[in-house]
């Protein structure tokens, strides 16, 4: 699976500061093609800040980020090129409430790679039917269950054909019992091969995905370590302190 | 109240006159007014320096000045400045110079009501800024915006009926006239409501219509 060596992604020495408050600081992470990483930290810890930031939704105070060995950071109509590359799904879902589903999946591609309505269609066809959600391809997004929406969000992001996907916290907005649906599609994805950065607080999911997990902790990245390792024997007490707030809570619920 | 009824279907014809030019101005003035507000409300959602400045001065002297008194610098203020436009051409002018304020803020509240998020979406799928103004945020704010835009025209026909301030033959100059001819208040003013009614009924069940099937595709997350 990971035996491409590619580099997909690179972050160096990133900093971003919002006014005094310094979000990262000096974050280094090398992505390879194929590879699933999650994010792991506390909440503040500076994990959504550095998805945007390699999606160039935030503009960064230092360092470098490169997708293909082209710089995100430095902004302009260059920036809309390497988005291309970059599939990204929010928290929030984020369709468009005034297109349908297969309106949403299609509109990029149409519009941004000016692809054939037909080519794109087809593509959508696929795509959503692997998620279960063909049948609702006139639907409008108000009429989906949170599930359906983040699926689509991520067929959405799929259409484009991304070289990488980001996943910010694609889950913590969902009701319990529809976060496996949108995890199974994840997962799909990862043994796919794409190539996958995940920031999430489903600790049983990061473990079966990742082939490598990050862990964050105020702007820092403290462990870099394959997942088994991570969850298993972790090197810092930082993280191990985190795991046990995990641990701590299934107890007690 | 007895209404003479030879006086009306003698003077009827005078009325469909003055209703066309009413529209006219009404059309023309409110499609002026809505890209002035378009235009407006996009450089103020973008913040775009200067312009942002020169806009939110421009809404409140819109505003703050009656429409009578825009139409007299626009007919008998700009010609001493060498100038010189036609009375429909200032009623129009007129028409739109109001009116863009007002669909100006209509329109910039509906772009700040749609999520920053639809933006941050977009742009992550590869859209640029303007394709995401196009397809994302204009149809989302514009379908928010449809009630007020609709309350914005029917309040712009009414205004119309100052530009017989500067001499324009519309409604109100036809029935102010009658007035001053014969005398016939009754049926004058009686054909003056009913032309008005005539006009911005239909419109109001228009914009009724165009709330209630855009309250259907009703999107709102």
């Amino acid at each position: 699976m990971a035996t491409e060596n590619t580099i997909q992604l690179e972050v160096s020495g990133l900093r971003k500061t919002f006014g005094n408050d310094i979000i990262l600081n000096g974050v280094d992470l090398t992505v390879r093609k194929g590879e699933v990483v999650v994010i792991l930290g506390s909440s503040g810890c500076g994990k959504s800040t550095l998805l945007r930031c390699i999606n160039g939704l935030e503009p960064t105070d230092g360092g470098s980020i490169r997708i293909d060995g082209e710089e995100v950071t430095s902004g302009g109509r260059n920036l809309t090129q390497l988005r291309q590359k970059i599939g990204m799904v929010f928290q929030s879902y984020d369709l468009f409430p005034h297109k349908n589903i297969l309106d949403n999946v299609t509109l990029a591609p149409v519009k941004v790679q000016k692809r054939t309505k037909d080519d794109a269609r087809e593509e959508a066809e696929q795509l959503l039917r692997r998620v279960g959600l063909w049948e609702k391809r006139k639907a409008y997004p108000r009429e989906l269950s949170g599930g359906q929406k983040q699926r689509v969000a991520i067929v959405r992001a799929l259409c484009m054909n991304p070289e990488i996907m980001l996943f910010d916290e694609v889950t913590a907005a969902l009701d319990p019992e529809m976060v496996r649906e949108v995890l199974d599609v994840m997962l799909e994805l990862a043994e796919g091969g794409m190539t996958m950065l995940i920031v999430t607080h489903e600790m049983q999911f990061a473990r079966a995905v990742a082939d490598r997990i990050v862990f964050l902790d105020e702007g820092k990245i403290l462990e870099n370590l394959p997942a088994e390792t991570f969850f298993t024997n972790p090197k810092t007490q930082r993280a191990k302190d985190f795991l046990q707030t995990f641990e701590f809570r299934k107890e007690t619920s | 109240m007895a209404l003479d009824w030879e006086f009306i279907t003698k003077y009827a014809p005078l009325y469909v006159e003055a209703a066309k030019l009413t529209v006219f101005i009404a059309f023309w003035g409110i499609l002026l007014a809505l890209v002035v507000g378009i235009l407006c409300s996009a450089a103020q959602y973008y913040r775009v320096p200067v312009a942002r400045q020169v806009i939110a001065a421009y809404i409140e002297l819109s505003r703050n000045t009656p429409l009578l008194v825009q139409l007299f610098f626009l007919y008998f203020g700009l010609p001493n400045l060498g100038i010189v436009l036609s009375g429909k051409a200032c009623a129009i002018i007129g028409i739109a110079f109001l009116g863009g304020s007002y669909m100006a803020e209509t329109l910039r509240s509906g772009l700040e009501s749609i999520d920053k998020s639809q933006a941050e979406s977009a742009a992550s799928l590869g859209f640029g800024k303007w394709l995401t103004m196009k397809e994302i945020i204009f149809p989302q704010a514009f379908a928010v915006s449809v009630p007020g835009i609709c309350a914005n025209v029917i309040f712009l026909i009414k205004e119309t009926s100052v530009v017989s301030g500067i001499a324009l033959a519309d409604l109100m100059y036809v029935a102010k006239d009658l007035i001053g001819l014969y005398y016939q208040t009754d049926e004058a003013l009686t054909m003056l409501v009913i032309a008005y009614l005539a006009i911005l009924l239909p419109v109001s069940l228009l914009a009724t219509l165009l709330e209630r099937r855009l309250r259907h595709a009703g999107f709102g997350n």
